[in-house]
C-alpha cells in the first residue's frame, strides 16, 4: 500500500484550533464586560468576587481530576470560562465564599459528575447561578449601585416605572457584575462573531423571538423604548451571546440552533412577563439546554443520497 | 442466624429499601425535609408494614391468586386509614407536615412489594419480622436523609440548632432538588463502603435480588429465578 492512502475514520478535516484556543477567545471576549463590571462596582469590591469565583472553578476542577485520577484538563481554560461567567452572573455584594461554593457546584456537580467537558447536559455557570439563587435568595437578589440599594431596572420596568434606557445601554445601573453594560458585552460578542467562534443563529433567533413575544404580550405594542429596556435589562445580552452559545449545551445542527433560540426567546418572555420574578434568562437557557437532545434529533440533517422523495 | 433476626438484618442492611432496593422513592424524596419528618414517615410506614404483612400472611391461603393485588390493597388501605386517624388525633403537628404522604402510604411500593414477594408466601412470624426489618430499614434511610438535609438546609437536627449562628443555611437542601443530591450522595457512600469491603475480601452484604425476593427482583432474568444462595449450596453439594 502506498502510504499516501491513509485509511482512517472520520474526522478527515483537521485544524489547528483546540478547545483551549476557543476558550481563550471567549475569555478575551468576556474581558470588556468583566473590566466594566469591576470598575462599575468598584465601591462593592466586585474584583474579589470575580477572582475568587474563577480561582475556585479552576481549583475544584484540578482537585477533582487529581482525586479521581483523571487527566487534568485545567489548561483547556474551560473552567476559567465557567468561573468567570458565573462571577459575571452574581450580584457584586455577594459574599465571596458563596461565589466559591457556586463555582465548586458548577464544576464538580454539573460538569465533572456527568463526565467532564463535553458531557454536561446544562450550562455549568447558569446551573450554579440557579443553585445559588435557590440557596441564598436574599443575597442573590440584593442589588447595590454606588452604595444605594434598590431594585434592578428590570424589576422597575415590571412594576410599571419608567427606566433610563441610556443608562442601561452604558451600564450605570444595578445588576449582576457582568450583565449591566450592553456596550461592553456587544464588544466581546462582535469579537467572537468576527473570529468565527459563534454564529448569529442562536443569539439572533433568541433575540428576535423574544422581541416578537414582548411585542405581542408585553401590553405596550411595538414600543421601541419598552423593547429596548427589556433587551438591555437583566442578563439577556450576556445570556444570548455568551451562555446560550456554549458549544456543549447547544444544538450543532443549523435548524436546531434556530429552534433552540426561539425556545429560549419564548421562555424568557414567558418568565419575564408572567413569572414571579423580573428575570428569567437563566432558567430559560437551562430549560432549553435540556431540550437540546430532542431538538437535535428532530433536526438531524438527511445524509447525502439517503431517503429522498417518495 | 435465626430466621427472624435474619429478616431484620435483611431489611436493615442487605436489602435496605431506601439505599439498596431504591423502593418508596416518592415519600423518601418528598417528606425528608427534616429528621423528625423522616422518622415520622418511617415509623408510620413500619406500623402499616408490620400489620399488613401479618394479616396478608394469615390470609395467604384464602386469597385467590388472581385477585391478590386488590385484596392486598384493601388490607393495606385499612391499616393506612387507621394510622392516618391516629396520627391526626395524637400528633397533629407531624400529621400536618406529612400531609398527603400519609394516605399515599397505600401505594408505597415497599408495602405492596413485601406483601407480594414475602408475606404472601411465608408464615406469619417471619412475615412480621420481615415487616419490622424492612420498616426499620426504611426509617433509618429516611432519618439519615432527613438529618443531612436538615443540617445543611436549616442548620438544625431534630429542630435543635447545631450549626453556629454565622452558618448560612443552603436552602436548596430542604427543597426538592436537595433530596436528590443527598440521596445520591448517601447511596454513593454506601456503595463505596460495600466495594471497599468486597475488595478487602470481607464478606460484604450481598446485593439486592440475591436474597429471597425473586418475584420482585430485577435480576431474575440472569439467575433464572434460582436463589444465588441455593445455587452455591448445590455447587458445594456437587
Amino acid at each position: 500500500m502506498n502510504e499516501n492512502f491513509n485509511v482512517s475514520s472520520s474526522p478527515h478535516i483537521r485544524d489547528r484550533i483546540r478547545t483551549g484556543n476557543i476558550m481563550l477567545m471567549v475569555v478575551i471576549a468576556l474581558l470588556p464586560a468583566t473590566a466594566f463590571g469591576i470598575w462599575n462596582f468598584r465601591h462593592e469590591d466586585a474584583w474579589i468576587l470575580v477572582v475568587v469565583t474563577t480561582a475556585a472553578a479552576v481549583l475544584s476542577e484540578y482537585i477533582y481530576e487529581k482525586l479521581m485520577k483523571k487527566p487534568v484538563t485545567v489548561s483547556d481554560l474551560s473552567a476559567v470560562v465557567t468561573g468567570l461567567l458565573l462571577a459575571l452572573n452574581l450580584p457584586p455584594t455577594l459574599p465571596w465564599w458563596m461565589g466559591a461554593l457556586g463555582a465548586v457546584f458548577a464544576i464538580v456537580v454539573v460538569k465533572q459528575l456527568f463526565g467532564g467537558l463535553g458531557q454536561n447536559f446544562m450550562n455549568p455557570a447558569l446551573a450554579a447561578r440557579c443553585f445559588l439563587l435557590i440557596c441564598f435568595a436574599g443575597q442573590m437578589t440584593y442589588f447595590v449601585y454606588d452604595g444605594v440599594t434598590g431594585p434592578t431596572p428590570l424589576a422597575e420596568l415590571k412594576a410599571g416605572q419608567a427606566v433610563n434606557t441610556m443608562d442601561m445601554l452604558v451600564g450605570n445601573i444595578r445588576g449582576t457584575i457582568g450583565e449591566t453594560s450592553v456596550i461592553a458585552i456587544m464588544i466581546g460578542a462582535m469579537f467572537l462573531l468576527l473570529m468565527g467562534v459563534i454564529d448569529l443563529k442562536i443569539p439572533g433567533s433568541y433575540i428576535v423571538s423574544f422581541v416578537i413575544f414582548i411585542t405581542i404580550f408585553g401590553g405596550h405594542g411595538f414600543d421601541p423604548q419598552y423593547i429596548t429596556a427589556h433587551l438591555c435589562g437583566g442578563g439577556l445580552m450576556l445570556g444570548a451571546w455568551f451562555m446560550a452559545t456554549d458549544y456543549v449545551t447547544s444544538p450543532i445542527t443549523g435548524g436546531g440552533k434556530i429552534v433552540y433560540g426561539i425556545c429560549m426567546g419564548l421562555l424568557t418572555g414567558l418568565f419575564r412577563l408572567f413569572g414571579g420574578s423580573a428575570e428569567g434568562v437563566s432558567y430559560a437557557i437551562i430549560i432549553s439546554n435540556l431540550l437540546v437532545p430532542l431538538i437535535e434529533k428532530a433536526t438531524l440533517p438527511r445524509p447525502f443520497g439517503k431517503g429522498g422523495e417518495k | 442466624m435465626n430466621k427472624c433476626t435474619e429478616r431484620i438484618f435483611n431489611g436493615l442492611v442487605k436489602e435496605n429499601p431506601t439505599f439498596v432496593l431504591m423502593l418508596g422513592m416518592c415519600p423518601t424524596l418528598a417528606v425528608t425535609t427534616s429528621a423528625i419528618n423522616g422518622i415520622g414517615m418511617g415509623l408510620s410506614t413500619t406500623a402499616v408494614l408490620i400489620m399488613s404483612n401479618m394479616l396478608i400472611s394469615m390470609l395467604r391461603k384464602i386469597i385467590p391468586d388472581s385477585v391478590r393485588m386488590p385484596a392486598f390493597i384493601v388490607v393495606v388501605a385499612s391499616f393506612v386509614t387507621i394510622v392516618d386517624f391516629l396520627l391526626e388525633g395524637f400528633v397533629p403537628g407531624l400529621y400536618d407536615s406529612l400531609g398527603l404522604y400519609i394516605p399515599l402510604i397505600v401505594v408505597n411500593c415497599i408495602i405492596l412489594g413485601r406483601a407480594e414477594s414475602y408475606a404472601s408466601k411465608n408464615p406469619v412470624l417471619p412475615s412480621v419480622f420481615d415487616g419490622i426489618g424492612m420498616g426499620l430499614g426504611f426509617t433509618v434511610g429516611l432519618t439519615c436523609i432527613g438529618i443531612v438535609r436538615e443540617l445543611i438546609g436549616a442548620g438544625q437536627i431534630f429542630g435543635r440548632q447545631i450549626m453556629p449562628d454565622s452558618y448560612e443555611p443552603l436552602t436548596i437542601f430542604i427543597l426538592a432538588p436537595g433530596a436528590f443530591f443527598v440521596l445520591a450522595c448517601l447511596v454513593a457512600l454506601q456503595n463505596k463502603i460495600k466495594n471497599h469491603l468486597a475488595k478487602k475480601g470481607k464478606k460484604a452484604p450481598q446485593n439486592a435480588g440475591c436474597g429471597e425476593g425473586c418475584a420482585s427482583c430485577a435480576g431474575r432474568g440472569i439467575c433464572g429465578g434460582h436463589l444465588v444462595s441455593d445455587i452455591k449450596k448445590e455447587e458445594e453439594g456437587a
